[in-house]
C-alpha cells in the first residue's frame, strides 16, 4: 500500500478505535439508566429507589391476576423466576397481556415495594408461530403433562 | 487478490457504463421480489398465534430496518475509502445513498410505532434499540445537513465522510442493544447461529421482501449516482458523448 493511504488508514483506525472506546465507556457508565426496566431481583435486592417513576419488568405469574369486578383495577405478579413484585394498575391492559406474558410497568414503589403502575406495556418475544401449530403445541404439552 | 474490478469501480466513467447495465435489472428484480413478498406477507402468510394479523407489518418493518442498516454499513466504507483512497465515486455514493437510508429508517421507525401501539400499548418507548435506530436516522439527517450546506464541494465531501466513518459505532450499538440492556423490543428472530424462531411459511416472504428491497435501492442508489457523476464530471469528453448520443 502507498505509504501516504497507509498512514491515513492507520489515521481513521486510530480514530475509531478511541472514539468506539469513549462511547463504550459511557454507556458502560450510563447503563443503569439505558436499560428499560428493573428486574425484580433488583428490586428485592433494594437496588431501585423507592417513590420514584420507574418501570419493573418480568413475567405475569400464572393465576396471580385478581380483576375488580366493578372497576378497572387490577392486581398481579411479576417474576424473573427468582423474586416477584406485586404491581397495582387501574385502567386497559394492552392486548397481549395475559398470564405467562412478558410485561413492562411503569410507576412507583410504595413501602411495601408494590409498584401503583400508571402505564403496563406488553413485551412479547422473537418466536412467531401460526395459531394452528401453538395449539398443537399445547395440546402435546397437556398430553405429556397428564400422561 | 485481483482488485480491478474495484479500481475500475472508482472511476465515473466505467462506473457509469457499469450502471447502465444493472440498475434497471436490480431495480426491476427488486421489484418484482418486494412485490411478491408483500404480496405473499400481508395477504397469505399465516397470522402469529399471540399477535394475530397486527405482526404482518414485519413484512414492512424489517425490510427497511435491514437496509437502514446496510445502506449505513455502505456509507461508513465508502467514506473510508474517500478518507484514504481518494476515490472519486466514494463521495458520490455518500451523497446518493444518504436520503436513501434516511428514509429507510424512517419507515422502519414509523412502521414499528404503529406496530407497537397495538402489541405494547405504546408508540414510543425510550428503549435501547428504539433510540439507537433514532440516533441512525439523526446521523443520516446530519449526513444529508452537512453535503448540502457546505458550498466548497471537496469540504462537503470530506466532511461527510468523517461523520460517516464515526456514526459506525452506532451500528453494533443497534445490533446488540437487545442483548446489552433490557429493552422492550425482542431480541433478533434470525441468528446465524440458531435456526429461525418461526417457521419457513413466515420468514420466506420475509426473505422475498428483504431482497427485493436490496434489489430497489440498489437500482435507485445507482441511478441517483449516475445524476451525481454527470453534474461532477459535466466538462469530460465522454459525458458530452454520452449525453449527446443517448440524451439524459
Amino acid at each position: 500500500m502507498h505509504p501516504v493511504r497507509k498512514k491515513r488508514l492507520i489515521t481513521i483506525s486510530a480514530i475509531l478505535v478511541i472514539i468506539g472506546a469513549a462511547v463504550g465507556l459511557m454507556l458502560y457508565a450510563l447503563q443503569q439508566n439505558i436499560n428499560l426496566f428493573y428486574s425484580p431481583s433488583q428490586i428485592a435486592e433494594g437496588e431501585a429507589p423507592d417513590n420514584v417513576m420507574l418501570r419493573v419488568g418480568g413475567m405475569v405469574v400464572e393465576n396471580s391476576v385478581k380483576r375488580d369486578s366493578q372497576t378497572l383495577a387490577v392486581q398481579f405478579e411479576v417474576t424473573d423466576f427468582a423474586h416477584k413484585v406485586t404491581i397495582q394498575y387501574k385502567g386497559i391492559l394492552p392486548d397481549l397481556f395475559r398470564e405467562g406474558q412478558g410485561i413492562v410497568a411503569q410507576g412507583k414503589l410504595n413501602q411495601d415495594n408494590v409498584l401503583i403502575a400508571q402505564e403496563v406495556l406488553a413485551k412479547h418475544d422473537e418466536k412467531y408461530m401460526p395459531p394452528e401449530i401453538a395449539e398443537a403445541l399445547d395440546k402435546a404439552k397437556q398430553k405429556t403433562e397428564s400422561n | 487478490m485481483n482488485w480491478i474490478w474495484f479500481h475500475k469501480l472508482g472511476s465515473p466513467k466505467w462506473f457509469f457504463q457499469w450502471a447502465n447495465k444493472w440498475s434497471k435489472f436490480a431495480f426491476f428484480i427488486g421489484v418484482l421480489l418486494l412485490t411478491i413478498g408483500v404480496v405473499w406477507g400481508l395477504g397469505f402468510a399465516p397470522a402469529d398465534y399471540q399477535q394475530g394479523n397486527s405482526f404482518r407489518i414485519i413484512y414492512i418493518h424489517v425490510p427497511t430496518a435491514i437496509l437502514a442498516q446496510s445502506c449505513y454499513l455502505g456509507l461508513g466504507v465508502a467514506g473510508i475509502v474517500s478518507l484514504v483512497w481518494r476515490m472519486k465515486m466514494a463521495p458520490v455514493f455518500i451523497k446518493a445513498v444518504a436520503p436513501l437510508g434516511a428514509v429507510m429508517a424512517l419507515i422502519a421507525l414509523i412502521s414499528g410505532a404503529i406496530w407497537g401501539k397495538p402489541t405494547w400499548g405504546a408508540w414510543w418507548v425510550w428503549d435501547a434499540r428504539l433510540t439507537s435506530v433514532l440516533i441512525l436516522f439523526l446521523l443520516y439527517m446530519g449526513v444529508i445537513a452537512i453535503q448540502n450546506s457546505l458550498d466548497d464541494m471537496q469540504l462537503a465531501d470530506k466532511a461527510v465522510a468523517v461523520i460517516s466513518v464515526v456514526g459506525l459505532i452506532n451500528l453494533p450499538i443497534i445490533k446488540y442493544s437487545v442483548e446489552w440492556w433490557n429493552t422492550l423490543h425482542q431480541p433478533a428472530t434470525f441468528t446465524i447461529t440458531a435456526k429461525p424462531a418461526m417457521p419457513m411459511e413466515m420468514w420466506l416472504p420475509l426473505l422475498l421482501s428483504t431482497l427485493g428491497m436490496y434489489g430497489f435501492i440498489a437500482g435507485v442508489a445507482m441511478w441517483r449516482m449516475q445524476a451525481e457523476v454527470l453534474v461532477r464530471e459535466h466538462r469530460a469528453n465522454w459525458v458530452k458523448k454520452e449525453v449527446l448520443d443517448n440524451g439524459i
